[in-house]
C-alpha cells in the first residue's frame, strides 16, 4: 500500500533523514519508535506531503506523490488520516464543525447526512454528546480523540498517527491505544504510529521499526524488537540510558 | 574576522533577509490572486472577516477621522487668520484630509488592530499545526485563510476611508464655524469649490493599495511564523511595524504617480 524509498531530508543544514526506506500493507499498523528528535515526525510529514523529500520516493497505492504540486496532492491526501501530535483541532469551530469540516470539503451538503456521519464518529471515539462543546473547553485526550474522529471520518485507507499517547495519563494513554486498534480492525485502514512510548508500540503494532540516524535501523514483531539484543535498540526498548551518551 | 568584513557580512545578511521577505510577500501576493480566481469565494468566511475588519473597526477610524479633521481646522485657522484667509481653511482640510491624512491615518489604524490580528491568528494556527491540518484534510490554506482576509480587508480599506474622509470634514467644519465664528457659508462653498473628485479618488486608490499592503504583509508573516510563542509575539510585532513603513514609503511614491497621472493636464 505504502512504500518509502530512499527519503532524504535536510532541516536546518542538518541531515534529519539518510534514506529511509519503509512498507506498509494493507490494514497492517507499523509502529516507528526512535528518539527524540530522530525525524519520526519529519517521516510523516513527508508521508502526508506536507513537507517535500530532498530525495527518495513515497509510493501510495501504486502512484508516486513525490513531487506532486499542492492541488494534486489533494485526492491523496483525502485517502490519508493524520492525527497530529497536538491535535490541531480549529479551534474557531465547535466539536461538530470541525468533524462536518472534511465532509464539507468533499462536497457534502445535507446537514442530516452531516449530523448523522458526526455523531457515528463521535460514537467511535466515545464523545457523544460533545458536539456543541469548542476544543478549548476539552481535555487533551478528548482532543486528542475528537481530532481522531475527525481524521477517520472520510474513511481514509491509511492513518498517521504523531504521538497519539504523548502527554496523556496512562489511562487515556490506553483508550487511545485501543482506539487504534479498534479502529484499524472496524475500517481495515493501515496505520503508521510514530511514538517513543513502547508500551503503546507493543500494543498496537504488527511491526516495529526503529528510526536511528535518519534510518530504519531494525524491523522486527513486537517480539523480536523485546528479544532483540543490539544494544542500541534494547537501550531504547527497556529505557536505559548507558551506552546513549545521555547523562542526567 | 576584521571588524570591517563583520559589518560587511551583517549587512549583507540584512539586505538579502530583506529581499527573502519582499520576494515571500510578492509570492503570497500572486497566490491569494490566483486562488481567488481558481477557487470559489468562501462568502461565508468572507463576511467574518469583512464584519470584524469592516464593521468592528468603525469606532477607531471614525474618531480618528473626527479628531484629525478637527485639530487640523484648528491648526489652520490659527495660522490663517493671521492674513485674514478663514475661508481657505474649508479646501484646505478637506484636501489635506482626502490626498494625505485620511487614508494614511486611516489605514496605520487598520495595519495595527487588524494586521496584528491577522498576523497573530494565523500564527496561532501555524504553531498549532491547524495550518498544516488545513493541508492534511486537502484544502489549499492560502484559499481558505488567505484570501478571505485579503479580500475583505482590500474592500474595507477604501469605505472605512471614505468615512473618515466624511467625519474629518464634518468635524473640521464645525470647530471652524462654530468654535472660531469661520463664516459657514463661505467655509462650505470654497470646500465644495476647490475640494476636485479626482482628490476623493486619490484617497480612495491609495486606501485600497494601502490595504493589499497590510493584509499580505499580515498573512505572509502569520503563515511564516517561526515555531514557539514567542515567535507569536514576533511575528505580530513585526507585521505592524513592516505594513506601517511599507506603507508610509509607498505613500510618497503614490502621491508622486497620482498627482503626475490625475494632473497632468
Amino acid at each position: 500500500m505504502l512504500k518509502l524509498q530512499g527519503i532524504e531530508k535536510r532541516l536546518g543544514g542538518q541531515a534529519v533523514l539518510r534514506g529511509v526506506d519503509l512498507r506498509v500493507a494493507p490494514s497492517e499498523r507499523v509502529v516507528v519508535i526512535g528518539r527524540s528528535g530522530c525525524g519520526k515526525s519529519v517521516m510523516l510529514r513527508i508521508i502526508m506531503g506536507l513537507l517535500p523529500p530532498d530525495a527518495g520516493e513515497v509510493i501510495f497505492e501504486g502512484t508516486k506523490l513525490t513531487g506532486l504540486s499542492e492541488e494534486d496532492w489533494n485526492p491523496y491526501r483525502r485517502k490519508i488520516g493524520m492525527l497530529f501530535q497536538g491535535a490541531a483541532l480549529f479551534d474557531s469551530l465547535s466539536v461538530f464543525e470541525n468533524l462536518a469540516f472534511p465532509l464539507r470539503e468533499a462536497g457534502e451538503k445535507n446537514e442530516k447526512v452531516l449530523g448523522e456521519k458526526v455523531a457515528e464518529a463521535l460514537k467511535i471515539v466515545s464523545l457523544s454528546g460533545t458536539e456543541r462543546k469548542m476544543p478549548a473547553e476539552l481535555s487533551g485526550g478528548m482532543k486528542k480523540r475528537a481530532a481522531l474522529a475527525r481524521a477517520i471520518i472520510r474513511k481514509p485507507d491509511l492513518m498517521l498517527y504523531d504521538e497519539p499517547t504523548t502527554g496523556l495519563d496512562p489511562i487515556v494513554a490506553d483508550s487511545i491505544n485501543r482506539l487504534i486498534l479498534h479502529l484499524g480492525e472496524m475500517l481495515g485502514m493501515a496505520s503508521i504510529v510514530v511514538t517513543h512510548d513502547m508500551v503503546s508500540a507493543r500494543m498496537v503494532g504488527d511491526r516495529i521499526a526503529y528510526l536511528h540516524e535518519g534510518k530504519i535501523y531494525f524491523e522486527g514483531t513486537p517480539g523480536q524488537v523485546d528479544r532483540c539484543e543490539d544494544p542500541l535498540v534494547r537501550d531504547f526498548v527497556r529505557g536505559h540510558a548507558e551506552g546513549t551518551g545521555v547523562t542526567g | 574576522m576584521g571588524r570591517a568584513e563583520y559589518l560587511t557580512g551583517k549587512l549583507g545578511g540584512l539586505v538579502l533577509g530583506s529581499c527573502q521577505t519582499a520576494g515571500g510577500v510578492f509570492l503570497l501576493l500572486g497566490d491569494t490572486i490566483r486562488s481567488m480566481f481558481r477557487y470559489k469565494i468562501r462568502w461565508d468566511q468572507l463576511l467574518e472577516q469583512m464584519y470584524f475588519i469592516g464593521i468592528r473597526s468603525q469606532v477607531v477610524v471614525l474618531t480618528t477621522g473626527a479628531f484629525t479633521g478637527a485639530v487640523f481646522a484648528a491648526q489652520v485657522w490659527f495660522q490663517f487668520k493671521r492674513f485674514g484667509m478663514e475661508s481657505a481653511i474649508g479646501p484646505t482640510v478637506s484636501i489635506a484630509m482626502c490626498r494625505e491624512l485620511g487614508p494614511v491615518l486611516c489605514c496605520l489604524l487598520l495595519a495595527g488592530r487588524v494586521g496584528a490580528a491577522m498576523a497573530a491568528e494565523l500564527s496561532s494556527m501555524k504553531i498549532t499545526e491547524q495550518v498544516d491540518a488545513l493541508r492534511a484534510l486537502g484544502v489549499y490554506p492560502v484559499e481558505y485563510l488567505v484570501v478571505p482576509r485579503f479580500l475583505a480587508l482590500v474592500l474595507s480599506a477604501p469605505i472605512l476611508t471614505a468615512m473618515a474622509l466624511v467625519t474629518g470634514i464634518g468635524c473640521g467644519y464645525f470647530v471652524a464655524v462654530k468654535i472660531f465664528g469661520v463664516d459657514g457659508a463661505y467655509y462650505w462653498d470654497n470646500t465644495v469649490k476647490f475640494t476636485d473628485r479626482k482628490d476623493v479618488l486619490i484617497a480612495l486608490i491609495k486606501a485600497l493599495i494601502f490595504g493589499v499592503i497590510i493584509a499580505t504583509i499580515a498573512c505572509h508573516k502569520g503563515m511564516n511564523c517561526p515555531p514557539g510563542t514567542a515567535g507569536v509575539g514576533k511575528t505580530t510585532t513585526e507585521a505592524v511595524v513592516n505594513a506601517s513603513i511599507t506603507l508610509l514609503v509607498v505613500n510618497f511614491f503614490l502621491t508622486v504617480l497620482l498627482n503626475a497621472l490625475l494632473y497632468s493636464n
